[in-house]
């Protein structure tokens, strides 16, 4: 059961972190990864979201599992992140590779912040 | 998946097949991920060890990936159009999160352990980044070795 649920959520989350990024490259011209930097924070924030309704009792194993492990883990992505900011260091736009690298980690925390204090306020 | 103009967004048009091995791809990639949860779990408040491994090695896969797919050679032809969103976007994007990391230095930092969370967060990004970084010289540099062309030389 707990591998279906975390099966299920990465066959959701997976082809969304896909789409989005797809969304992202047809409708702006831009060397700047928008489409992983848009799914690792609104990842974080809905983790954090899950995470603390869990941690408040708002929420079962099972939801954590497809939601959290399953969803979020598949919708977020490290090796992706990582790459691009290779590439953007390796094509010659270093400071956007470092602003990709700081923003994304700064960013996605503060939406994991902003996920937990929103469960505490609802849930807590 | 049906892909008749006027029916789909523009978004959708065309990408069934994509959009199935990315699927497939993501469940087996969270599947291993989830897998290696539970059999390195990590004690409430220590170093989220397995988290940081499977971020780093997911990283370096990619690194290797890339250099392959994008390596074409008169002999292999292209890399078949679906082994990239298969491997790339699917398998190891799957695998490897960014929600888990950021939410457990959250987690870390609301249960005390504030060095231990802003440690995981450093180190995880520069492992990341050294991790695609080496793995990608390295791919490349097999790969010159093996096939010594003089244009295809990087």
């Amino acid at each position: 059961m707990s591998w279906l649920l975390v099966v299920a959520g990465a066959m959701i989350g997976a082809p969304l972190r896909y789409l989005t990024d797809r969304a992202v490259r047809t409708r702006y011209d831009t060397l700047f990864p928008w489409g992983t930097f848009a799914v690792n924070v609104v990842g974080s924030l809905v983790l954090g979201l899950v995470t603390g309704a869990a941690v408040a009792g708002a929420a079962s194993a099972h939801t954590q599992l497809f939601l959290g492990t399953g969803l979020c883990g598949a919708l977020t992505t490290y090796s992706t992140f990582s790459y691009e900011t290779l590439r953007l260091a390796e094509e010659g736009a270093r400071l956007p590779a470092l602003v990709n690298a700081v923003a994304s980690v700064l960013a996605g925390l503060g939406a994991a912040f902003a996920g937990a204090a929103c469960a505490q306020a609802w849930w807590g | 998946m049906s892909t008749e103009p006027g029916r789909h967004p523009a978004l959708l048009r065309g990408q069934g097949h994509v959009l199935a091995v990315v699927a497939i791809g993501g469940a087996l990639g969270a599947a291993a991920r989830y897998g290696a949860a539970l059999i390195w779990p990590v004690a409430a408040g220590g170093f989220p060890w397995t988290t940081f491994a499977v971020n780093a090695v997911g990283c370096a896969a990619i690194g290797v990936l890339m250099v392959l797919v994008t390596d074409v050679t008169p002999e292999s032809g292209p890399a078949h159009p679906l082994l990239r969103p298969f491997l790339g976007t699917g398998v190891l994007g799957g695998f490897t999160t960014f929600s888990t990391y950021t939410v457990d230095v959250e987690r870390l930092a609301d249960a005390g352990h504030v060095r231990t969370g802003l440690a995981y967060l450093a180190l995880t990004l520069l492992a990341a980044l050294a991790a695609v970084w080496c793995a990608t010289a390295v791919t490349r540099r097999a790969v010159a070795r093996r096939r010594p062309c003089p244009g295809e030389v990087r």
